[in-house]
Parts: structure tokens; C-alpha cells; sequence
């Protein structure tokens, strides 16, 4: 019941996290002046979430906790989040909408 | 190390281990906090019921002769609002989960206990707000806070009882944590899963809606404390705003919190009927895992008190169809129970009675639910009487007494003393009358007709002898809940002293001392035993092992 | 990490131990999980702001993109590196203390607080130019601006004070809790200062790290959604 549930990970994977994190910024501001039409925002979000997901996992440790206790709080969490968005949307989304 | 059971006060326990009202308010010993506690909710519990009464007396009468209209929305407001936030939402998981849970796993505390000290500072000071609130004034929006009228035009304070209503869900929050954190992290060796009493599985379960759901209400008071002060126009549909967002954020929440209320006295039950029918539970993991069921399902359905709000049909189409899911875990449990008393050696101690109570008044409040998912007979009864006698027959007809149930039975434990079985038995009677004369009435003027939150209904009449039976019974509800609170009481000093074991029960919280000690086990229980073993208890040689005293 | 170590210590050699745990790495799993539940709360409460944000951007992108526009997006994109750079030395902090690494662990400490408090410094600066413009959503409330790529189409005020409003609360709020992280942050350095932490007993840095890379994943989000609406040319 009681493991380890990190143990951390090297500079160098901190260094090269931290990078990847810049670089995602970088890529983000860029994407946003270029015309992807209606992708701009879809572009933002997958790049926001993949950074994110490197945060998560590296810096706070997920990847290497060796519970999957932790992992399950994370995914239930993020699932009751994107219940209430998409639930909400099934009634915003569909308002004006005209019956068959 | 055996520790005889004698007359309390010979031994040292953890009532009697300290005294003085520092030792009480700054204690960390979870026992003594669901005492802290169970005196404050009792106390809220009365002022939400002196608002009911007076509801009930203006009801009397069609003409609104007793209060005026604008009185009557401030009454029903904060009997919603005080009944809601500070008792049925805390009064089972602060009083009898703080209590029992340590002990049913094994542990001597919660994970945290200063932060059980914590949230139960946050819930008194939520109450201070709130009776503030009341003395000043009151809300008059209804519990539910409806925009744009709560943000826009009431002129009553609104930011004062949301921020009480704000601080008594971080209340709720940190106990929540608390909960899941002890029982992942503290049960005893031997201490399964699958070894869990149902109480303690129902716990988890609440602990997870009040982590993800009370956080939204709490950014939605902020919202509408924003909107209030500065007009943003969130909620305002003259600035643009949409005041249906307003109430998806609010029932996002809001729905969960009926679960939150329900489902440590379903883990009660459990507890009381396993022990008087002297059986383990049938369907074990299928009780304990519809408590995980309905606790997810909960969060999917909250738009279906929005049916006639202006969602789209398309929306309402969804909702109602999820509506009709969740029903199915909780009848899963109702069928379980009956199956467990199938063939059981039934006793009809007061819990007991309680234990049947709820099985009939939860399953009608349950079964009227579904009524209400079905949009054309929603439409019909929505904001009628029929929607309040269906959320009455589950709050107090199953929450509150699997909660009277749940303090008779576990009272020798907490207090050392048994209570008087003779006027226990009456007071159970008295509550299930009452209830039933209170809120059956309250079902036929829904279906006629009958609007809520009216305090005149002088165009109807015709419902005035409904209205005069429902106010009778609310009398004999309120007799049955002042006998209990008189004779717990009196049991406190004059009681029998009560053996570890008064009702043969399973569990480890039987097996050590009556009042416990404030470690509550000399050395960490190990468990080999499953849960809900009666046979082995009921076998004509059981000779009781101490553990862990 | 020496497990056998720990292990060999009883309730009164560990003074960290709390009476009513059995062993310290049970105490170091419940605080980890106590912390990851609580960011869990978190994450619901920004998600209603986030649900709110969600529902009006698409109502009225127009003016959400017209409002966006007059934000600095160079300003934004500095107080993410600001962020990102932080979160790096919280992990170094961790790792200091792993390894015993007083002078890192201090300096590491020290620039992340510093970090933060430049965070809040270009913050203070943008609500600044914000009231100055009168885009404070109240009495004073005022914008003129054309709907992005429809030159001839003025943004309704009123639906842009919606942006701004989200805007301040979604941004005030993270902010509220970079206040409280720097705060406990600002503890933590004491503490390291007193030596209280060893590669034994860490737990509060770790806590304090969990904490300080939510509030960073937090504003990963509100960055693109707030600044990046529609830059397009």
C-alpha cells in the first residue's frame, strides 16, 4: 500500500522539458498570426494541452509515480471538466437549431 | 490489554480524557469534532425548521394572511437555504462519518485531522454569516439564486448568504478530501476493498462529488457576487448575458449535492439492516459499487431542473434520457436491502424502524423522481407541490431518518449509554406518521396544480383542506423530532451504560470500547475477517476477540 | 532515497512523524495525495470560469477577438516564459533537497519567488493600461472598436464587456493564487534557510512544487484563450 511514488527525474529531463515548454510558446504566438481559419483555435488548445501534459507529467512527477491512484485522480478530474463544458454545449450548441 | 466496560466515567474515554471547553474547541480527535459537530448542525436543523413552520402556518389559509409575499419569499428562502447548506449536506458525513470512519478502517484518526478542525471552523463561520444574514434581513431568491433577479433587482444580501453558502462548501470540500485520502492511505493491514463496511464505501463515494461538484457553486457565487457589485453582464440579458449559464453552473453542482445527501444514509442503512436481519449484505459489491455509480452518473443529469428554463428540446432530450439512468443504482441498493431481509432474523429495534422508514419513503420519493425525467408530465408538475413532496420523501424521508437511524444506532458507542428503546420506538412512529401526513398531501396538490413559493393560493381555494392536513402533519414530524433530541439527552446521564457490543454487530467499531478512548485501538487492528460476518457472530460458541483494545 | 533507513526509525527518533501514522512514507503518500485531490478542486473551480469563457466566445467571437486585440500579446507571451522559467526552478528546489544541495535549493527558491513576483509585476502593469482605457467592466466601461476583419462593423460594448469581465476574474483569480503561492513559497525559504529540509523530508517543497506547476498549467490555458484569440493578418 505504501509505494514510492516518485522518484525524480534528471536535470538534463528538466532542462530539455523546460525547452519544449519555451519552444511551445514560441510556436503558439506564432501559429496565432498565421490564418488557419477555423483551426487558430484547435492549433492553440493541442499546444497548450501538450504542455500542459509535459508539466504534469515530468515536473509534477505522474510519469514516474508508480500508483495509478494518481493518474486516476488526473483522467477523473479532466473528465467531470469536459462533462460540464460538453453537456453545456449540448444546450448552446443546439439552441436556433431547427427541428426535423 | 483488556479494559473492563464498566459504568462510564471509571474509564478513561475520549469524552472524559479532557475536559474544558479549550480541550473541545481546539481537539483534533475526529470523535470529538463530529460532536462539535453534531451541536451545530442540531442547532441549524431547528432554525431550518422554525422557517418550515412558519411556511406551514401561512399555508393554512389561501389569503397570504400571515406574511406578506415578500416575507414568504425570505421564509422559504432560508429554510432552502439553512436546511440545504448547513444540515443535509454536512449532518451525515461530519457527524457520523467523522465518528465512524477511523474506526470502521482501523485507523486512529483521519489523514488530517487539523484540517477536520478546520472544516468544521469554516462551517461555524459559514453559520455565522448566514444566521447574520437572517437576523438582518434574509434573501428572498429561493435557495437557488435564480439570475437575473438575484444579481439584478432583489435588494436583499445576496453576497452576504452566498459567501456563507461559499464557506460552508469548503467545509464540505476538506471533509470530502479528508475522507478519501483516510481511506485510501489508513486502513488497518488486512483491511481490503472488498473488506470495507458499506458506510465506508457510500463515504467514498460522497467525498467524490463534494471534490469535483461544490467548487463550480463556489465560482458561480463568486460570479454572481462579481455581477452584483460591478454589472458585468454576465448573467444579464440586457448587458447580453445568458441567465441560463447562470443555473447550468448552479445545478452542475447542485444535482450532485441531492447525491451528496443521500448516500452516506444509504451507507447507514446498509449498516442497520445487515445487523437486524443478523445477515452480510446480498449483492455486496453490487451495493458498493452503485454508490461509485450514482456518485458519476449524479454529475450527467443536472440540466433536467431546467426542462421548461429555455434549454433546447435537444437538450432536454438528452438529460431526460439520463435522467432515467441514475435511478438505477439506487433501486439496485433498495432491491439489495429487501433481498438482505429476505429470511433474516428481523428485530424491530429503533434503528430498525428507521432502516424500514426509509426503505418505503425513498423509494416513493425515488419512483416520483422518475415521473418528473419524463418531460410531458415535467412540464405539467414542474414548480408544483409534486416536485417538493418528491425531494421532501428522499431528504427527510430518507436522509433524515437513516440519520436518527444511524444516531440510535451507533449512540452507545458515541455516548456510552443505550437510549430508552420504549420512546425510541414512539419517536420513529411519530416521524413516519408525521412525514407522511406532512408531504402525501403535498404530491396530490402538485399534480392539481398548486404552484411552490406562493404564500397565497386564494385563486385556488379548493386546496386549502390539502394544505391544512399537510400543516397537521408537519406538527407530529416536529413532536417526533423533539422526542429524540429530550430523551438522547436524558440518556446522556441517566441512559444505561452500555457494553462494546450492545447489538452483537460486525464491524470494528463494535469491538472496542463504548465511549472509545481517544486513540480508539491500543495496537492496529489486523484484519482476517469479511466484512458483514453475523454467522460467525450469531454461531452458539463465538467468543469475542478483543482487537486491538 | 534510503527506504531501509526510514523504516529502521521509530515514532519518537522522527520528529516529522505524525502520532497517528504508522511509518513516514505512508504520511508522505497522504500529504501527495491530500495535495493532488485539492488541485483537483482547483481545476473545477477555474473550470466553471472556463465553461463561462467557452460558451460566450462562441455567442460572440467578434467582439471577444476585438477585445483580445487590444491586450499586448507580447506582454502575455513574457509572463508565460516568466511562468515556465519558475516552474523550472521549483523542480530544481525539489532536486536540491533530493540530493542535499543547500546553496542550489535557497537560490533556487529565491528566483522562483522572484519569478513571481516579476509575474505580477507585468500583470499589475496590464490592468493598469486596462483602467486606463476604461476596460473595466462598471460605470466607466467604454470600448470602440471594429470586429476584426469587418471593417465596417462596430463590437457591441456590452458583449465585450463580457470579455473583459471573464478576463478580470479568470486573470484575477490566478493571480490571487500566485499571491498565496509566493506566500507559501516565501515560507518555504525560511524553512529551507533553517535546514528543515533533507533528502528524508521534503514533503512541503514537493507539496509547494504541485501547487506552483497548477497555477503555471493554469495560465498555459488562459494565455492562448485570452491574448491569441485572432491575431490573424
Amino acid at each position: 500500500m505504501s509505494e514510492h511514488t516518485e522518484h525524480s527525474s534528471s536535470l538534463g529531463t528538466y532542462i530539455l522539458i523546460w525547452i519544449a515548454l519555451l519552444a511551445g510558446t514560441v510556436l503558439t504566438v506564432f501559429a496565432a498570426h498565421i490564418n488557419l481559419g477555423p483551426f487558430n483555435a484547435a492549433v492553440a488548445l493541442t499546444i497548450a494541452t501538450t504542455k500542459a501534459l509535459l508539466v504534469a507529467l515530468f515536473f509534477m512527477h505522474i510519469r514516474g509515480a508508480s500508483e495509478k491512484l494518481l493518474k486516476l485522480v488526473v483522467i477523473s478530474t479532466v473528465f467531470f471538466l469536459i462533462i460540464l463544458l460538453a453537456l453545456s454545449m449540448a444546450d448552446y450548441g443546439t439552441r436556433g437549431l431547427r427541428a426535423w | 490489554m483488556a479494559t473492563p466496560s464498566g459504568p462510564q466515567g471509571e474509564r478513561e474515554n475520549y469524552l472524559n480524557k479532557h475536559y474544558g471547553v479549550w480541550s473541545w474547541l481546539l481537539t483534533t480527535d475526529h470523535k470529538r469534532i463530529a460532536l462539535l459537530y453534531l451541536m451545530s448542525v442540531t442547532f441549524f436543523f431547528f432554525i431550518g425548521g422554525f422557517f418550515a413552520l412558519l411556511i406551514r402556518l401561512e399555508l393554512l389559509t389561501p389569503a397570504s394572511d400571515l406574511v406578506q409575499a415578500d416575507t414568504y419569499n425570505k421564509l422559504f428562502t432560508m429554510h432552502g437555504m439553512v436546511m440545504v447548506f448547513f444540515f443535509l449536506i454536512p449532518v451525515v458525513p461530519a457527524v457520523l462519518g467523522n465518528f465512524l470512519i477511523p474506526i470502521m478502517i482501523g485507523a486512529k484518526d483521519l489523514a488530517f485531522p487539523r484540517i477536520n478542525l478546520l472544516s468544521w471552523y469554516l462551517y461555524v463561520v459559514g453559520g455565522l454569516l448566514i444566521t447574520h444574514c437572517m437576523l438582518t434581513g434574509g434573501v428572498d431568491t429561493g435557495w437557488t439564486f435564480y439570475t437575473p433577479f438575484s444579481t439584478a433587482f432583489t435588494n436583499t444580501k445576496i453576497i452576504e448568504a452566498g459567501l456563507a453558502a461559499f464557506v460552508a462548501g469548503f467545509s464540505s470540500i476538506f471533509t470530502g478530501l479528508n475522507f478519501i485520502v483516510t481511506i485510501h492511505r489508513m486502513r488497518a493491514p488486512g483491511m481490503t476493498w472488498s473488506r470495507l463496511p458499506l458506510f465506508v464505501w457510500a463515504h467514498y463515494a460522497t467525498s467524490i462529488i463534494q471534490i469535483l461538484g461544490t467548487p463550480v457553486v463556489a465560482i458561480t457565487i463568486v460570479l454572481v457576487a462579481a455581477e452584483r457589485l460591478f454589472h458585468l453582464g454576465i448573467f444579464d440579458p440586457k448587458l447580453g448575458g445568458d441567465p441560463l449559464l447562470f443555473q447550468h453552473l448552479f445545478w452542475f453542482y447542485s444535482h450532485p449535492a441531492v447525491y451528496i445527501m443521500i448516500l452516506p444514509s444509504m451507507g447507514i442503512i446498509s449498516e442497520i439492516i445487515a445487523c437486524f436481519s443478523r445477515k452480510r449484505i446480498f449483492g455486496y459489491n453490487f451495493v458498493a459499487l452503485s454508490s461509485i455509480a450514482i456518485a458519476v452518473l449524479g454529475f450527467l443529469v443536472w440540466a433536467h431542473h431546467m426542462f421548461v428554463a429555455g434549454i433546447s428540446v435537444y437538450a432536454a432530450l438528452i438529460f431526460s434520457f439520463l435522467t432515467y439512468f441514475v435511478g438505477v443504482p439506487s433501486a439496485i441498493k433498495v432491491f439489495n436491502w429487501t433481498a438482505t431481509l429476505y429470511k433474516g432474523s428481523i428485530r424491530y429495534d429503533a434503528p430498525m424502524l428507521y432502516a424500514f422508514g426509509f426503505l418505503g419513503l425513498f423509494t416513493i420519493g425515488g419512483l416520483t423522481g422518475l415521473f418528473l425525467a419524463c418531460l410531458g408530465i415535467n412540464v405539467h408538475v414542474t414548480d408544483t407541490y409534486f416536485v417538493v413532496a418528491h425531494f421532501h420523501y428522499i431528504m427527510v424521508g430518507g436522509v433524515l431518518m437513516a440519520y436518527l437511524g444511524g444516531i440510535h444506532f451507533w449512540w452507545p458507542k458515541i455516548s456510552g449509554r443505550m437510549y430508552p428503546e420504549g420512546w425510541a420506538r414512539l419517536g420513529a412512529l411519530t416521524v413516519f406518521i408525521g412525514f407522511n401526513l406532512t408531504f402525501f398531501p403535498q404530491f396530490i396538490l402538485g399534480y392539481l396544480g398548486m404552484p411552490r413559493r406562493y404564500a397565497d393560493y386564494s385563486h385556488m381555494p379548493e386546496f386549502q383542506i390539502l394544505n391544512v392536513l399537510s400543516t397537521a402533519g408537519s406538527t407530529v414530524l416536529g413532536i417526533g423530532y423533539l422526542l429524540p433530541m429530550l430523551y438522547l439527552l436524558w440518556s446522556m446521564r441517566y441512559g444505561k451504560p452500555a457494553s462494546d457490543n450492545p447489538w452483537n454487530a460486525a464491524g470494528l467499531e463494535w469491538k472496542i470500547a463504548s465511549p472509545p478512548t481517544t486513540f480508539n485501538f491500543e495496537e492496529e487492528p489486523v484484519v482476517t475477517w469479511e466484512a458483514y460476518n453475523y454467522e460467525e457472530l450469531d454461531a452458539p460458541h463465538h467468543e469475542e476477540v478483543p482487537v486491538g483494545r | 532515497m534510503a527506504d531501509s533507513s526510514v523504516a529502521v526509525h521509530s515514532e519518537e527518533h522522527n520528529p516529522a512523524l505524525l502520532h497517528h501514522f504508522t511509518e513516514p512514507q505512508q504520511q508522505r503518500d497522504a500529504a501527495s495525495l491530500g495535495m493532488w485531490i485539492f488541485l483537483a478542486t482547483e481545476v473545477m473551480f477555474f473550470g466553471g470560469l472556463f465553461c463561462a469563457y467557452l460558451i460566450y466566445r462562441l455567442k460572440y467571437f467578434g467582439e471577444f477577438a476585438a477585445a483580445s486585440q487590444t491586450l499586448s500579446w507580447k506582454l502575455g507571451m513574457t509572463n508565460t516564459i516568466v511562468l515556465i522559467c519558475s516552474s523550472l526552478t521549483v523542480v530544481l528546489a525539489v532536486w536540491a533537497s533530493q540530493h542535499a544541495k543547500r546553496a542550489l535549493l535557497l537560490g533556487s527558491l529565491a528566483l522562483t519567488i522572484l519569478l513571481g513576483f516579476g509575474f505580477l509585476g507585468i500583470k499589475t502593469i496590464e490592468y493598469r493600461e486596462k483602467f486606463e482605457n476604461h476596460h473595466v467592466p462598471g460605470p466607466s466601461f467604454s470600448f470602440d472598436e471594429k470586429v476584426p476583419g469587418h471593417p465596417d462593423l462596430k463590437a457591441n460594448p456590452y458583449h465585450a464587456q463580457i470579455y473583459f469581465s471573464l478576463y478580470f476574474v479568470m486573470t484575477g483569480l490566478h493571480a490571487l493564487h500566485m499571491i498565496i503561492g509566493i506566500g507559501f513559497f516565501v515560507w518555504l525559504l525560511v524553512a529551507a534557510w533553517k535546514g528543515r529540509f533533507t533528502p528524508e523530508y521534503n514533503t512541503p517543497l514537493e507539496m509547494g512544487g504541485l501547487y506552483w506547476h497548477f497555477v503555471d498549467i493554469v495560465w498555459i490555458y488562459l494565455f492562448p484563450l485570452l491574448y491569441l484569440i485572432d491575431l490573424r493578418k
